[in-house]
């Protein structure tokens, strides 16, 4: 091992970077615009939900319980008043997802102590938002219930629950961590997928070959560039999480980036692999687009829990980077997590970063046939 | 081992591409100091034979020696000790001319101390001195490849290997790149170089011709067209060639085009020529000149190929 052939050659790539605008691009406005783009874009709050009332009781507790709802800002009455008929057409339409009926004799019941009943209809289309608007309906009700007669009569089990980590329940503080561990996996392997095999398209790799440069050498001179690249990616995709986002980094930044680094080095080895595999540079930029967004995406408990997924999935999560690097960000965000914590998912991350770097070296033969 | 003064030897050298021999067998011993030149046409196995010289290829069977090192064993060391230079790509288009002398100076290990007299000599060499900041892509393909030269040696190496390293280049470009050659030369080193333009071949010290893998002859360029040429060359200048060709084929003569005149292989001129003046009579046409001339190398090299 050289430094001087090894420093040659990274300082080779760091001035095609430079003088290439669309890497450039690549490497830094990519992971920004997708943090951003994804970042607003996916979220499991619901929030505004479209809402007509049919109220039949006409009372002023009928429409005290329907301004509560619009108070609570999950839900935004777009009218008032409609006719029972039009509810099917109004859901259907889309105009709205939920439709509360009151019926007649609401407030009588409600001054007799007897259950008074609504009716909500809701549009299922939407699975998972008609699930959480349900919960929040219920919820809505039961404060309501409570506030007309607090002594009225008292649940047998009445839970009091407190949530950890992510106090506020918003689905941001824990989408946008992996979201960065998502993000940081495609652009990285993307990154690296394309310089081996950029070398034998433009035939360069032909002299490479030749000369006393070693095919270690070659890997690590060419993944020092895109590790610096990497490294100030993550940077700032921490920063717009912490500054933009408002997500409160909770554990050290430091070990935070320890992991990233670690990581770094599996996902740019394994771009530099799948560029040595192919040796052209469109079919290297899509096996590495596919090997490391679907995975990181789905199979990193990014957005679906591990947990609960079929036990063959389980098992091929553990070959996926995404999946520990996702799980300590999260850790470290969220709970602040320490090393004590992460050690685990470190070690086996670092792990796979070994054993691509291996292969990586295994694979590229300084021979043309 | 290799002989004493032998840097290039190797024996019985086969590679295959699946079915097919793109080297058939082949012995060659190329001397120190010596400019050796491998003729042939396209496809013939010239580019095979110095890319397995030069370690980018394994051998199929058979081996040899570069510099007295095993090119089946000891390709990272020949590495060491060889400049290697194709017709295309050698360069990186997008650095400048500064940046891509001084890549290859990192990647041959050009001691720093000497590093700038190199990259100052290179420069010069390639007619670089003032451009030294010009985008590779921006340069004539002359000049690209006097610098790709230029990169290829910057660690001085004692043997050169230049497959085809004048293609695509006008005259003028390709006889200044000559000049190099020489000087390379005389400073002491070996060059291996490929071409198919046969006025090249006459520069060479000596020469292998190579057709479908196999070597054909081998020589001196004097010595090769006294000794494999045992028949004459007749040439016969005529207003219209192409037809005259057409003629002389038919009569059951070999003609090739070389100008406005046609060349003739014929086993005896003597006997041959009033052959063809008869020919050409009976369909009409008087040639301007008949005459015997000595056979250009290309006039060897055609002859060489339809014998085998």
């Amino acid at each position: 091992m050289r430094i001087a052939r090894v420093y040659a050659i990274a300082k080779k790539e760091i001035i095609q970077i430079r003088r290439d605008p669309l890497s450039m691009a690549m490497a830094f406005l990519l992971p920004l615009i997708l943090l951003f783009i994804f970042g607003f874009a996916i979220t499991m709050d619901i929030k505004n939900l479209k809402t007509v009332v049919c109220d039949l009781d006409k009372s002023e507790v009928s429409r005290r319980f329907a301004s509560d709802l619009s108070a609570s800002g999950y839900f935004i009455i777009v009218d008032p008043s409609v006719d029972y008929q039009q509810i099917e057409r109004i859901i259907d339409s889309g105009a709205a997802k939920i439709a509360i009926a009151i019926p007649r004799g609401f407030s009588e019941n409600i001054r007799l102590g007897k259950p008074a009943q609504i009716q909500a209809l809701i549009d299922g289309s939407d699975a998972n938002t008609a699930t959480i608007a349900a919960g929040y309906l219920s919820a809505a009700s039961d404060m309501f219930s409570a506030k007309l007669s607090p002594r009225r009569s008292a649940p047998a089990v009445d839970p009091r629950v407190r949530v950890w980590y992510n106090e506020d329940l918003k689905s941001r503080n824990f989408i946008i961590p992996g979201l960065i561990a998502v993000i940081m996996s495609v652009i990285a392997a993307l990154l690296t997928s394309l310089t081996i095999a950029r070398e034998w398209e433009r035939g360069t790799m032909e002299q490479l070959i030749t000369t006393p440069l070693k095919t270690s050498e070659l890997i690590i001179g060419k993944l020092i560039p895109y590790f610096l690249i990497g490294f100030i990616d993550m940077l700032v995709a921490v920063s717009v999480t912490v500054f933009v986002f408002g997500v409160e980094l909770k554990g050290s930044l430091v070990l935070l980036l320890v992991v990233s680094a670690v990581f770094l080095f599996g996902v740019l080895s394994l771009g530099i692999l799948v560029s040595i595999m192919t040796k052209s540079q469109l079919p290297a930029s899509q096996i590495a687009l596919v090997m490391t967004f679907l995975p990181a995406f789905l199979l990193s408990g990014f957005m679906i829990s591990i947990i609960n997924m079929p036990y063959v999935l389980q098992l091929i999560t553990r070959i996926v980077p995404a999946r520990y690097f996702v799980t300590i960000i999260k850790g470290i965000f969220l709970k602040g997590s320490g090393l004590s914590l992460v050690w685990f998912d470190l070690t086996l991350l670092a792990l796979f970063g070994a054993v691509v770097f291996a292969a990586a070296n295994m694979k590229l033969k300084k021979k043309i046939a | 081992m290799s002989g004493n003064g032998v840097t290039v030897k190797v024996e019985q050298l086969t590679r295959m591409f699946g079915k097919f021999t793109a080297v058939d067998h082949i012995d060659l011993e190329v001397g120190k100091g010596e400019i050796f030149g491998f003729l042939g046409p396209n496809g013939a196995g010239k580019s095979t034979t110095i890319k397995m010289l030069c370690g980018l290829l394994t051998p199929t069977s058979g081996g040899g020696y570069v510099g007295g090192l095993d090119i089946m064993r000891q390709s990272e060391e020949i590495k060491k000790i060889i400049g290697y230079m194709s017709q295309r790509f050698s360069l990186y288009d997008d650095l400048t001319v500064e940046q891509n002398i001084d890549f290859f100076s990192g990647i041959y290990s050009v001691p720093r101390s000497k590093a700038q007299g190199r990259k100052d000599w290179a420069l010069s060499m390639a007619g670089l001195m003032d451009r030294r900041g010009a985008l590779t892509k921006t340069l004539p393909t002359g000049v690209k490849q006097r610098l790709a030269l230029g990169c290829a040696i910057l660690h001085e190496p004692p043997i050169l290997f230049l497959d085809e390293p004048t293609s695509g280049v006008d005259p003028i470009s390709r006889r200044n790149f000559w000049n190099l050659i020489y000087m390379m030369a005389e400073g002491g080193a070996t060059v291996f170089v490929t071409t198919h333009y046969m006025e090249e071949a006459e520069y060479c010290d000596r020469l292998a011709l190579i057709y479908r893998g196999k070597i054909i002859a081998e020589g001196s360029p004097k010595t090769l067209k006294q000794s494999a040429m045992t028949k004459e060359v007749l040439e016969v200048e005529m207003e219209n060639p192409v037809e005259a060709m057409e003629v002389l084929f038919t009569s059951g003569f070999d003609p090739s085009i070389f100008g406005s005149a046609l060349h003739v292989t014929v086993d005896d001129g003597m006997v041959a020529e009033p052959a063809i003046r008869k020919a050409l009579a009976d369909a009409g046409m008087t040639p301007l000149r008949i005459e015997k001339i000595a056979p250009s190398l290309e006039d060897v090299f055609v002859n060489l190929i339809e014998v085998s």
